[in-house]
């Protein structure tokens, strides 16, 4: 060993003195802040609510280049809508949203605690972020299908999805919709746009693709939407969607959900020198915006946005949405290993369901006093779904699905050597 | 009836299959316009348009990727992997995706795609154009691996691959494309058009997934293979003298187990062979099951012949291809057994 070490110091003296230049050293990023240190958000530019243009869905993509740099955003400081993408809502659309980002809320609150309780393994919540997917899904039409990663469960809350079939499936007990053999939060709904979560990485957005050209290819009218984070946009496979979404212009959103933290990692080692994630789709001519993650409005008109534009046959839109993830990866993470612990109350775009209740409040369509109210019933509806999913089981206790399932369903037809495994196990 | 080499038989299961159903889509490295670099593909483009044949990025995980999300949506894709050597690329999205939908989404959705790829050695293709990947699949619940050894079998197997419900690995032996091969390097290629199984009917038919073909009977011994292996069994049988009863599995998963134990039962000993490699090949698998089903009628130890453990060399391939000279030494030594 010491050896080596010699040998490669010696090498490393021989390359300075033989090149100009000295010797070559990798970098490795690092985030401004870690643990014990005071967040610092002052290199993150926040354009102001209203300030980024609102092109024509048939514009040249070579003509808004630049709105993969910025961030697009409706709500400003004072609660209002303002710029062009603003008025895309109603009052009651706005107030349904509202609704949806606290049941959202709401509904993690409650099954986090039930993973402490250990009324199951595993679960995984959007503290944060709930304006991505509760938002977007209102931009969408029946029939679309969305291609989820595992922190949009706002895709069927805002769908209206029964949550009673949402805790089934983290207690994995008797009504579990997939029988006990996924991961809790790892959905499928086909009937609610909603493509069965794989938990691998990035695989879902080329299937995206896939499922929008099949689309094409039949002369349909629906579109998909595909689902990553800013981490696994390193996959290989973001560039095969990449790749095909541009090659067949397909009829598909590519959303990249950029929350900052990867895990333990923060954004910086999937982004490299580009500057924003959304920049990765503009090699590839795809339109390419960033929006402000935690502005509900906002969202929603990109959303919409790129939906027309995917009807159309226009192609696909890359959208980034910039957000933070406030809670821990999972129930497996402690975030405070890696980050300040100060750092999400320190985030410039603030709360997602705070921003909304105060536009709500300035336009006249909210108070504190119904916030409270709603805030009630929606507890009441989470209690309520799960006392009744807990009456069908929960991981350790109660109805559970039949370990004759565990065979079932590996294909469409059991072949002969599972028949005989299945004996064996004497189920 | 017609005459068809391999490759125009896998070509007419194709062009059936599109014809028979519009929700079958055909796309791939070079396979659109030119027709595929084995031409299996050729003028599906032009017959069924060029939105249900066409021509793919070089991305397998990408190809593999988009057919697993165009079956979600109800469509067929029968997608083509150049080279079998090519395919670890869409590995994840074949193992962790296509093999898996099913069971994830409890039957909410279905992944019914082909994943068709040339495979195997004896064209000097060297390390990246000769492999046989067969058991990184068959270990792999939710797949079925299919390998045909014929014309008729590869039009049959392929349009029952096209009509499964389910994800299948269609490898096929790049050797037999234009004739069957013994392993006889040193002599010229008999042309399918010379062999009973070249006659293919024009139109719809299938061989079903799951059933073994006895192409030789025999009472000394039993030889597994599938592929460009039965024939160099044909040849070591001729060539020993030895009555071995040659069992084609066709297909490897789901295995035809009972004709394989029926075999073994019936002559006592038994002798494997695959092209790929020995350790922890699908002849293991085959071994296990045999002794298995059939320890109490074995009269000797199950012999393997296979690949050597090393990467696929060009300048000696003929001494890593399994020949009938090595097989038909394995077949001399379980009758000594």
């Amino acid at each position: 060993m010491a050896n080596k070490v010699s040998l490669a110091n010696r090498n490393r003296e021989e390359i300075g003195r033989m090149t100009e230049h000295g010797p070559l050293s990798l970098h490795v990023p690092e985030p401004e802040v870690r643990p014990g240190g005071t967040p610092d958000f002052s290199n993150v530019p926040i354009p102001k609510a209203g300030s980024v243009p609102r092109p024509e869905v048939d514009v040249d993509p070579k003509e808004i280049r630049d709105l993969a740099y910025s961030i697009i955003r409706v709500l400003n400081r004072e609660g209002e809508a303002v710029g062009p993408w603003a008025g895309t809502l109603t009052d009651e659309e706005l107030l349904q949203g509202l609704r949806d980002m606290m049941t959202l809320r709401t509904f993690d609150a409650r099954m986090l605690m039930a993973q402490r309780q250990g009324k199951t393994s595993f679960y995984m919540q959007h503290m944060g972020e709930e304006a991505v997917s509760c938002a977007f899904r209102k931009a969408l039409a029946p029939g679309d299908m969305n291609f989820p990663t595992y922190r949009q469960a706002g895709l069927l809350i805002a769908g209206g999805y029964p949550m009673v079939d949402m805790m089934n499936q983290i207690f994995s007990n008797e009504r579990d919709p997939l029988k006990g053999r996924q991961l809790p939060v790892m959905y499928s709904s086909k009937e609610h746009g909603f493509f069965s979560i794989s938990g691998n990485l990035t695989t879902q957005y080329i299937q995206a693709v896939g499922w929008a050209m099949a689309s094409a290819i039949r002369n349909d009218t629906r579109i998909a939407a595909g689902w990553v984070g800013d981490g696994a946009t390193a996959e290989s496979d973001f560039h095969a969607a990449l790749v095909f979404a541009s090659t067949y212009t397909a009829p598909v959103v590519l959303n990249i959900v950029n929350n900052q933290w990867a895990i333990s990692t923060f954004q910086g080692i999937a982004r490299g020198g580009s500057g924003t994630f959304a920049a990765r789709g503009l090699g590839f001519g795809i339109p390419a915006l960033r929006v402000d993650g935690n502005d509900y409005l906002a969202v929603h008109a990109v959303a919409k946005w790129a939906v027309e534009r995917a009807r159309r046959n226009l192609g696909p839109t890359l959208i980034e949405y910039v957000t933070y993830r406030v809670g821990a990866h999972s129930t497996s993470d402690d975030p405070s290993a890696y980050r300040p612990k100060e750092e999400s109350s320190a985030w410039p775009l603030g709360d997602p369901v705070l921003r909304l209740k105060n536009h709500l409040i300035k336009r006249g369509a909210w108070s504190e006093e119904r916030h409270k109210q709603a805030e009630a019933e929606i507890l009441d509806a989470v209690i309520a779904a799960q006392k009744e999913a807990e009456s069908h089981g929960t991981l350790h206790a109660g109805g559970k699905p039949s370990v004759r399932d565990m065979f079932e369903g590996v294909y469409a037809e059991m072949p002969p050597h599972l028949r005989r495994q299945r004996q064996e196990a004497g189920v | 009836m017609a005459r068809m080499t391999m490759i125009e038989a896998i070509r007419s299961a194709m062009d059936v299959s599109m014809a028979r159903d519009d929700t079958v889509v055909v796309f791939g490295e070079d396979v659109g316009y030119f027709g595929g670099v084995f031409r299996c593909t050729q003028g599906l483009q032009q017959k069924y348009g060029k939105t249900r044949c066409f021509d793919a990025p070089i991305s397998e995980s990408g190809i593999v990727g988009a057919a697993i999300g165009m079956a979600a949506y109800g469509l067929r894709p029968c997608v083509e992997v150049q080279f079998a050597d090519y395919v670890y690329p869409a590995y994840d999205q074949i193992v962790s995706e296509a093999a898996r939908l099913r069971y994830r989404s409890n039957g909410e959705f279905t992944c019914p795609i082909v994943v068709r790829m040339p495979t195997g050695g004896g064209i000097f293709g060297g390390q990246t154009h000769s492999q046989s990947p067969e058991a990184l699949f068959t270990h792999v619940s939710g797949l079925k691996v299919v390998v045909p050894s014929n014309p008729y079998d590869a039009k049959g197997l392929l349009i029952a691959s096209i009509e499964d419900p389910d994800p299948v690995i269609f490898l096929e032996p790049k050797r037999l494309y234009n004739g069957p091969f013994d392993g006889h390097h040193e002599r010229p290629v008999t042309p399918w058009s010379k062999h009973p199984l070249g006659e293919v009917p024009d139109g719809h038919f299938v061989v079903p997934l799951g059933k073994a073909s006895v192409r030789r009977e025999g009472s000394d011994l039993t030889i597994l293979a599938y592929g460009t292996m039965v024939y160099v069994a044909e040849a070591a049988a001729e060539e020993t003298g030895i009555d071995a009863e040659i069992i084609d599995l066709r297909t490897l998963l789901p295995l035809d187990l009972d004709t394989i134990v029926a075999s073994v039962k019936k002559t006592g000993r038994c002798v494997i062979v695959h092209e790929a490699t020995l350790t922890s090949g699908f002849g293991a698998e085959l071994a296990a099951l045999v002794q298995q089903y059939c320890f109490y009628n074995l009269e000797g130890p199950i012999a393997r012949v296979t690949g050597w453990d090393t990467p696929y060399p060009h300048a000696q391939e003929w001494e890593y291809f399994p020949g009938p000279a090595r097989l038909g030494q394995a077949m001399r030594e379980t009758m000594e057994a």
